[in-house]
């Protein structure tokens, strides 16, 4: 009966990790065994002997003994340290030509949604070799986004986005699970992440009923609400012009400015008091309890769209995955 | 001084009769006994819940109860483990016992305070037991928010009220053994001639006294959230759950360093004892101490890596948490080489002392995993984190405890345990302990999640094997509970220092009289020295 | 007795590190909902404990010196002044609830879109002042039990440890009071 140690390996980061655990792995056996080996060693060899009842001459410590084994195993420890922030920071930037793709989580559900309106509950459709990015946010409690063959994990929190990111480096079904305990139905928040070929995943999107894009849907409500009676392209409204705002730095009543990243758009829909732009009132309404995360994340992909991005070039990457597709 | 002391002699177990005595004692040693009893029982009843638990697991799917109840079952195990039996459990059983009588003295500072930290203690786990058996709390031990603040539908705020309520009771033990060990010394005890257990457990009060009031605050505030809805954590109102998560780890990290550093004096005794020299690097083991309290403190952010916490906040608690295990490493290094060139004898608490050595450098490796930002990201909230943990706190502390409770129960009771029985358990407490969560290891980097009530099916394996280790390990903790309880009354007689043990504590008789020393003793010698005891030395009153 | 006011620091710190938090977050709301607090009053309030601190140093020095009548007297005035404090307090938290600004279903605060920050505000006001004010209850108490003791005659110039410490834990009360007042009522105030 076989047993797995690892799982699968599926994304640019799993080899990095395992290689760390390796490495990890070996410097607890090597220390285990000598501790276990000396321990036995030690007490056999010192073991009290028959009709001996003296007392042993104590055993006097000198401090370069214990600078040597403190330094050594903190040296060890800092070689651990480094390698894994290195991975870590390098978990914590995502690409700029990374696949954007929503989560919502809620209890006990994810609900992802793709730029170009495909909505999937459970599951997610990505492309083989090419970065992926999620934005996500969670409408209720915190619940933990985790891939297991990806080796990443983000908590994703109420009332804020958080990212993660990875490049999947081969097709197949992979596990997603909820990592943050969120209630009744907590082990039964999992789902399957299911890596395509690039054909494949084409194919995939162009399946299922047109609800139109993200941003399309965006816009729809952003002249549903209203928004645009204030917010008027040429800047002649109560409020700021949205065009170009996306990915600026915006100067902020008080002096401060601000990143007009998703945060910050997120937050001047539902908490407009928050940061109020410099020259104008706080006029804004906030729009709590009038629009869901999903509302608020297609407004933002709406925002967004009014910032022209300029033309990536195709990811390279794409070649090399196709390579190594099983 | 080897020959047994009569039984009719009066001691502290026999001064006065009735509850009333018991209730209402200022006998440190009484109440040592009386908290004895008290996490006994929450002992146990955490175990039940660890047994349901292991049982359901043994299946992938929800079969024996459902997930609510699960949910239920996982939190007030670690709820009743962590704040009502380990936390308390050294300290104030064996640390009250016998830190008056390390230092020489008569009682702790504050004989009436003591007294109040156990019914705070009992108090507290009134509320606890309350609200398990009104249908219980299923937020986790952790409590986060807005879960639990906001969508829970359990008695989460009895619960918070009951570890509010003992929480006070760690504090004021922590309070009263530094002013003991600082103000009650005998004559000629200076700070480096004290046992190391004391180290261990000044280094353990500082912790309690300056953490578990943050705790408390973060109770009050979790409590206020519910009731009144102030909007502190709940980000509809504005607030910031992962706050709370801030506030509730700068207490509970050091909580962990409560519940290791009493084990860790333990064991110092122990394997002087048994080896019949002092520890090796003895300053350096009593400066560790110190180390991890302080230090202890820095880390809290670990346990937040990927709650959305900076990625400049992680590489700072990450560095940290690499130079808070050194101490412990120097630790576990100055242990072994006390063995060098001693004079070893195999007596059931020197087995658990090499047992906790063996399992605690394991709990303490794989922390390292943990500590490491990239690692961590993929084993965070898996069973990988349950398994480094348990390893530290049963595979240590509880081994530690058992073996101080071996060594010391002639001196608290009179008697011998029964040799043959108390070795079989230890052994059998090691390997069900490894065979429990050893797997548990594997299950977690495979990416099993924690507090999963079902899983898929290509983790069962893992999960039954998990279980059968359980059993034996369960088998292992009720032995003791019975042949001890049996020696009481049955075991043979002995002495005021059956081991040959060095420390005021065996310089009087077993039991202890009311006020433990017939005459004040006077200090002249370094700790741990064992070639003073060959020699006729009365002490001087 | 100082390390029991070490604990109480760090009981009294998370809450401050909430306001810290929150005030950061929200530096307008908080600056508007405090200059709803009347300063006037908080400020009278402070110097009234300041003055009980005062007494309370009297008294403990008159223990000192052996004079049974000076320190009763003490004793008297630092709990009078206590009580003042205390009943200003219940005024002004009767004021907050008049105008809606406890928190709770019928909160209200004017003057701002999103009632929540200010909610927050006035959560944590009515959170560290009654902690606090739980505090002065509990020094009340204290006082009391050392004036009866002090007329029984049980303190002397060798003798006089309990009114030492409950001297220190009056201070301590006192200087928590000496933070919480600007933190709450001079946010953004500037002297006319």
């Amino acid at each position: 009966m076989k047993i797995p140690l690892f799982p699968e390996q599926a994304s640019t980061f799993a080899p990095d990790v395992d290689h760390l655990y390796f490495y990890l792995v070996a410097v607890s056996v090597f220390f285990t065994i000598l501790i276990f080996a000396s321990i036995f060693f030690l007490a056999i060899k010192y073991r009290k002997r028959a009709g001996n009842d003296g007392v042993p001459k104590a055993v006097h410590t000198g401090i370069a003994l214990e600078i040597v084994w403190s330094v050594i195993p903190f040296g060890l420890s800092m070689v651990m340290f480094g390698w894994g922030a290195e991975i870590f920071f390098r978990e914590s930037r995502p690409p700029q030509n990374a696949l954007s793709i929503y989560v919502v989580a809620k209890q006990w559900m994810w609900k992802l949604e793709h730029m170009e309106g495909q909505r999937e509950i459970n599951e997610l459709h990505i492309p083989v070799g090419r970065p992926i990015r999620l934005t996500m946010t969670s409408e209720d409690v915190i619940h933990s986004f985790y891939v297991p063959a990806f080796r990443t994990k983000q908590d994703v929190v109420p009332g804020r986005y958080s990212t993660t990111w990875f490049t999947p480096t081969q097709t197949g079904k992979y596990h997603l699970f909820c990592a943050e305990y969120c209630g009744t139905k907590h082990s039964g928040m999992t789902g399957w992440v299911y890596v395509l070929s690039p054909e494949d995943y084409q194919d995939w999107l162009s399946g299922g009923k047109k609800t139109g894009t993200l941003a399309e849907r965006g816009e729809k409500l952003f002249n549903d609400l209203a928004c645009s009676n204030c917010h008027k392209p040429d800047n002649s409204g109560r409020c700021p012009t949205l065009v170009n705002v996306f990915g600026s730095n915006v100067k902020l009543v008080g002096g401060t400015t601000a990143k007009a990243d998703e945060a910050y758009i997120r937050e001047s829909i539902l908490r407009p008091d928050a940061k109020v732009v410099f020259g104008y009132q706080p006029l804004m309404p906030t729009f709590q309890g009038q629009v869901t995360e999903e509302d608020v994340l297609e407004l933002v992909e709406y925002v967004k769209s009014l910032t022209p991005k300029p033309l990536a070039p195709a990811p390279a990457a794409d070649n090399k995955a196709q390579a190594s597709n099983r | 001084m080897t020959t047994p002391v009569a039984q009719e002699q009066e001691n502290y177990l026999t001064n006065s009769y009735g509850l009333k005595s018991w209730l209402l004692t200022k006998d440190h040693k009484r109440i040592a006994l009386l908290y004895m009893a008290t996490i006994t029982l929450f002992f146990f009843i955490g175990g039940a819940f660890a047994t349901l638990i292991r049982v359901e697991l043994l299946t992938p799917q929800g079969d024996l109860v459902s997930s609510d109840i699960y949910n239920r079952l996982f939190t007030m195990h670690g709820i009743m483990m962590i704040f009502f039996f380990l936390i308390p459990s050294i300290p104030a059983t064996l640390g009250n016992f016998l830190i008056p009588m390390m230092i020489g003295a008569r009682d702790l500072a504050f004989p009436r305070i003591n007294l109040l930290s156990w019914y705070l203690l009992v108090v507290g786990g009134l509320f606890a037991l309350f609200a398990m058996l009104a249908g219980g709390v299923d937020t986790g031990w952790t409590f986060y928010t807005p879960y639990s603040t906001t969508y829970s539908n359990s008695w989460v705020i009895a619960t918070a009220l009951g570890i509010f309520v003992a929480g006070f009771s760690s504090i004021l033990t922590g309070l009263n053994f530094i002013v003991t060990i600082h103000r009650m010394r005998a004559p000629g005890l200076t700070w480096f001639r004290l046992p190391l257990f004391v180290w261990a457990h000044y280094a353990t009060s500082v912790i309690q006294v300056l953490g578990t009031p943050v705790l408390a605050v973060t109770i009050l505030l979790v409590f206020s959230e519910r009731v009144f809805h102030i909007g502190i954590f709940d980000p509809a109102l504005g607030g910031d759950p992962v706050l709370f998560q801030h506030l509730f780890w700068f207490y509970s990290h050091p909580a962990v360093y409560i519940m290791i550093l009493p084990a860790m004096g333990v064991i110092s005794e122990l394997i002087s004892t048994f080896s019949r020299k002092p520890i090796f690097g003895y300053h350096f083991v009593a400066g560790s101490s110190m180390a991890i309290a302080v230090f202890g403190f820095l880390v809290w952010g670990h346990h937040l890596f990927v709650s959305t916490q900076s990625v400049y906040a992680g590489l700072v608690f990450s560095f940290l948490s690499y130079a808070v295990a050194i101490p412990s490493a120097i630790k576990v290094f100055n242990w072994t080489a006390t063995l060098y060139k001693g004079s070893i004898s195999f007596e059931t608490p020197m087995l658990y002392a090499f047992g906790f050595i063996g399992l605690f450098t394991i709990g303490g490796l794989t922390g390292l995993f943990v500590a490491s930002l990239g690692i961590d990201v993929h084993v965070t909230d898996t069973y990988f984190v349950v398994a480094h943990f348990h390893y530290i706190m049963v595979g240590g502390a509880i081994m530690a405890f058992l073996g101080g409770l071996h060594f010391w129960w002639p001196k608290i009771t009179g008697r011998m345990y029964p040799e043959g029985w108390a070795k079989l358990s230890a052994g059998i407490v090691f390997l069900g302990f490894n065979g429990t969560f050893f797997p548990q290891f594997i299950l977690g980097y495979l990416g099993m999640p924690r507090r999963y009530h079902v899983y898929p099916a290509e983790f069962q394996v893992l999960h039954v094997m998990s279980t059968l280790g359980a059993s034996v390990l369960a088998v292992g903790y009720v032995m003791p509970m019975v042949y001890l309880v049996w020696s009481w009354k049955y075991g043979p007689l002995a002495g005021p220092n059956p081991y040959q043990a060095t420390g005021l504590e065996w310089k009087t008789a077993s039991p202890p009289p009311l006020h433990n020393f017939d005459h004040l003793p006077v200090v002249t010698h370094e700790a741990y020295d064992y070639s003073a005891l060959t020699e006729e030395v009365t002490s001087v009153g | 007795m100082w390390v029991f006011l070490i604990t109480e620091v760090m009981f009294f710190g998370g809450m401050f590190l909430a306001y810290i938090v929150y005030r950061a977050a929200y530096p307008d709301i908080f600056a508007l909902a405090s200059s709803s607090l009347n300063v006037y009053i908080g400020a009278a309030n402070t110097a009234v404990l300041l003055c009980s601190s005062f007494t309370m140093v009297l008294g403990v020095r008159a223990a000192q010196l052996g004079q049974k009548k000076a320190l009763a007297i003490n004793i008297v005035l630092t709990l009078l002044l206590g009580f003042v404090f205390l009943g200003v307090k219940a005024f002004e938290w009767r004021e907050k609830f008049i105008e809606h600004h406890v928190p709770g279903p019928s909160f209200h605060f004017e003057g701002v879109a999103m009632q929540g920050p200010a909610q927050l505000f006035f959560s944590l006001y009515f959170a560290m002042t009654g902690l606090h004010a739980l505090h002065m209850v509990i020094g009340a108490g204290i006082m009391t039990w050392l004036l009866i003791n002090a007329i029984r005659g049980r303190y002397s110039a060798d003798y006089m440890t309990p009114v030492d410490i409950g001297g220190l834990y009056w201070h301590f009360v006192d200087i928590i009071w000496i933070f919480l007042f600007p933190l709450f009522y001079l946010i953004d105030r500037h002297l006319k």
